[in-house]
């Protein structure tokens, strides 16, 4: 098993995200996380998924979301094949905010990106890990929220979904 | 400007649909309200079930190559649709069914027959969509007809909201030629065409499974003609049934649980093996750990996503057959395997000695289902198009039916859905009446659509219906009697009078118990001009052989 990232490119239509995730479900397999946005071309969104799944299972899950008509095109990646963050916010009761949390802070290179009269909201961007170590680190601060995103990620190797869309038959 | 509901119809008109298969209800009636004005240009077929009118329509796309067109209302008319979609979609069978939906403003609100249609059809069609607005009913329709035909076909569903029904716009229809997220045809590339050609020609023992896809690329000749030139054994599919005729001395005869011993059997003798339209189902390869592990494959595929899905190829060759055939025909040397073929034929004995003698030639006992099957081969036209269920009755069929001709071979093959026979005939019928149209049924799979009889009455069509009955689900009790300790739990039926059922649809009818009245009542049933009903008794528990037990390998294929 390993862990990949699929980057989807589709058409902007209803109910495409369904038809992506039911190829998963069909097949028993977990989303581990799941982010879908506009890309930079209009009227195309970009969809990245994380799963981890065996070599046989990854070439088949991207060919069948490939087949999907409003699809445009599929690439996965192994996560040395790509660059990709995920946002964590953290929320701080604002009586935990004492000099040994500010220095947690400037370690991992947070920010504090709302102050309430009540709580802290922290912000800080890595990779799952990263994140989670913080999370581990912010517990005994009272931590009374936590929210993280799914992957976002850019691929190392060279591909342009412009260029697909132009060489069209 | 025309209403919506116009706009519908007139797409239809556009797409030059011969008929469609329907239902009325609310949310669809502006649609029927249209078509008043229309039966001129276009042929309604009013089915007794929604399940009725997509098999019909399965039926008729799959013996006219033609996209087969489906009416039907919101909920409950939609939902009845679905068991045909999933047929559709498994069986690559290229659809457009269009259903009504609750207006635009209602959605969500669980209003009277609202389900959701979209999100329930999602998982058994090749693409969907939901219609709110006059103005996008053409461009869905056009878009709709495109992705059902081309490529690998499939089901397509239009969800049309009543307020668009009967809104005013436009009718100015431009047929779709692409979608630039969709490409259903690959280049063959000559790398792979010049791999697979130097396989086959280094190969001692070849040999080639074809399947539906050469139907669905009309490859029919092409296939016939890499035959000619390659002399490879070539063995069919159950769908792939008709792309070859029988008669062609390379055929060897069907693959898979029920198909033939020899072609089974020597899928673990062969050196090289060429798949050609076909999808390895399971029913095909039995245990995969276990399947052609000795052999090279070569795979002719349209679907990347076929490629390598069950059996790892060392050569795909993606790309329409009717195109990569031609250039891997001209790529293999002229050749003959006549040892290879003397393999086969040594094989065969077997089977005909251990079960065609059995089935086709037992002259004491109770009557065998094989024995009418070879009766109706007696007396069919060369073109005769046979229609099954799903069962022992389909694979008994199946196995003794002489196929000749292409698109004469109409069942449910991947998803096996009971009761698909009936309507699924009537469809084909419609499409030519001149044709023979045999249908050949169990007792548990005709009940679960008898109310089409009425359909056939209404529209005359000369559906020949052969019920072989054995009061039993057959192949379930076969199952309990080879792997459950003979417990029969809930297989064996009490069935109504058949033939007052048939009489009362005004369908003539004959009932067959002994064998002596067999060959004069087939007879009769193919040459009656009109729909005809033929109910015989057969053994009641006669078993299916060949058969490779599931978790079995090819090489394990049982004869009795």
């Amino acid at each position: 098993m390993n862990r990949y990232t699929i980057l989807v490119y589709t058409e902007n239509f209803i109910g495409i995200l369904n038809r992506i995730t039911i190829i998963f479900t069909r097949r028993g397999i977990n989303i581990d996380a799941l982010t879908a946005s506009e890309s930079r071309l209009d009227g195309i969104h970009k969809i990245t998924i994380e799963v981890t799944v065996t070599d046989d299972q990854i070439i088949q899950l991207s060919k069948q979301i490939e087949k999907v008509v409003d699809v445009i095109k599929v690439y996965y990646f192994m996560d040395h094949e790509v660059v990709y963050q995920e946002i964590a916010l953290y929320k701080i009761p604002i009586e935990s905010l004492d000099p040994s949390l500010e220095k947690v802070i400037r370690q991992f290179n947070a920010h504090i990106i709302a102050a309430e009269k009540e709580f802290v909201v922290l912000e800080f961007t890595g990779h799952k890990e990263d994140t989670q170590a913080l999370l581990e680190i912010l517990k005994p601060f009272n931590l009374l929220e936590f929210a993280r995103s799914g992957r976002v990620a850019i691929a190392k190797p060279k591909f342009s979904i412009t260029e697909y869309l132009n060489n069209q038959t | 400007m025309v209403r919506g509901a116009d706009i519908v119809v007139r797409s239809l008109i556009a797409e030059n649909a011969e008929f469609i298969f329907g239902y009325p209800g609310g949310a669809i009636m502006p649609v029927y309200d249209a078509l008043y004005d229309y039966s001129d240009q276009i042929k309604h077929v009013l089915t007794r079930h929604e399940q009725g009118a997509i098999h019909a329509a399965q039926g008729y796309a799959r013996v006219s190559g033609k996209v087969g067109v489906v009416l039907a209302t919101s909920g409950p008319g939609a939902t009845n649709l679905i068991t045909g979609l999933a047929d559709a979609q498994i069986d690559s069978t290229p659809l457009v069914c269009i259903t009504g939906q609750v207006a635009a403003h209602l959605l969500g609100s669980d209003a009277f027959q609202e389900t959701d249609v979209i999100g329930l059809s999602m998982p058994g069609t090749k693409w969907n969509i939901q219609v709110r607005r006059v103005e996008d009913i053409a461009p869905a329709i056009a878009k709709a007809f495109h992705i059902a035909k081309t490529g690998r076909p499939g089901p397509v569903l239009v969800d049309i909201t009543k307020n668009a029904q009967v809104e005013f716009g436009e009718f100015n229809y431009e047929p779709c030629f692409g979608i630039r997220s969709y490409r259903p045809y690959v280049n063959i590339n000559p790398t792979a065409i010049a791999a697979a050609a130097q396989l086959i020609n280094d190969a001692k023992r070849p040999y080639v499974l074809y399947g539906q896809g050469v139907i669905l690329a009309n490859a029919e000749k092409e296939l016939k003609e890499f035959l000619d030139k390659s002399g490879i054994p070539a063995a069919s599919t159950l769908l792939g049934s008709g792309a070859l005729s029988q008669d062609h001395p390379s055929y060897v005869g069907k693959l898979g649980m029920h198909g033939n011993y020899a072609p089974n059997l020597l899928t673990n003798q062969c050196d090289i093996l060429i798949a050609i339209g076909m999808r390895f189902d399971d029913r095909v390869t039995g245990d995969l750990k276990r399947y052609a592990k000795q052999a090279q494959v070569v795979h002719l595929e349209l679907d990347p996503s076929e490629i390598d899905k069950n059996v790892k190829c060392a050569v795909p060759v993606l790309g329409d057959c009717k195109q990569s055939l031609p250039l891997l025909t001209d790529a293999v040397n002229s050749n003959t395997h006549h040892e290879w073929f003397e393999k086969f034929r040594e094989l065969d004995k077997e089977e005909k000695a251990a079960v065609m003698s059995y089935d086709l030639e037992s002259t004491h006992g109770g009557l065998h289902m094989g024995e009418v099957i070879q009766l109706i081969n007696q007396f069919k036209d060369e073109n005769a198009i046979l229609v099954t269920d799903v069962g022992q009755h389909q694979m008994i069929s199946w196995r003794y039916f002489n196929y000749k001709e292409s698109r004469t071979q109409v069942t449910s093959g991947g998803l096996g859905t009971m009761g698909f026979a009936l309507p699924a005939a009537l469809g084909a019928q419609l499409h030519d009446f001149k044709r023979q149209v045999i249908c050949v049924v169990g007792d548990g799979g005709i009940q679960m659509t008898i109310q089409e009889f009425g359909t056939i009455m209404q529209t005359k069509a000369p559906v020949k219906v052969v019920l072989l009955n054995n009061n039993y689900l057959g192949m379930v009790r076969q199952w309990q009697q080879l792997f459950f300790d003979k417990r029969y739990s809930f297989t064996e039926l009490e069935n109504p009078d058949f033939i007052k059922i048939a009489e009362a649809y005004k369908l003539r009818a004959v009932k067959v118990t002994e064998r002596h009245e067999l060959k004069e009542a087939v007879a009769q049933m193919i040459l009656h001009e009109g729909p005809f009903f033929l109910e015989v008794v057969v053994e009641k528990e006669d078993n299916v052989f060949p058969m490779i037990a599931t978790g079995c390998s090819v090489e394990e294929v049982r004869l009795s």
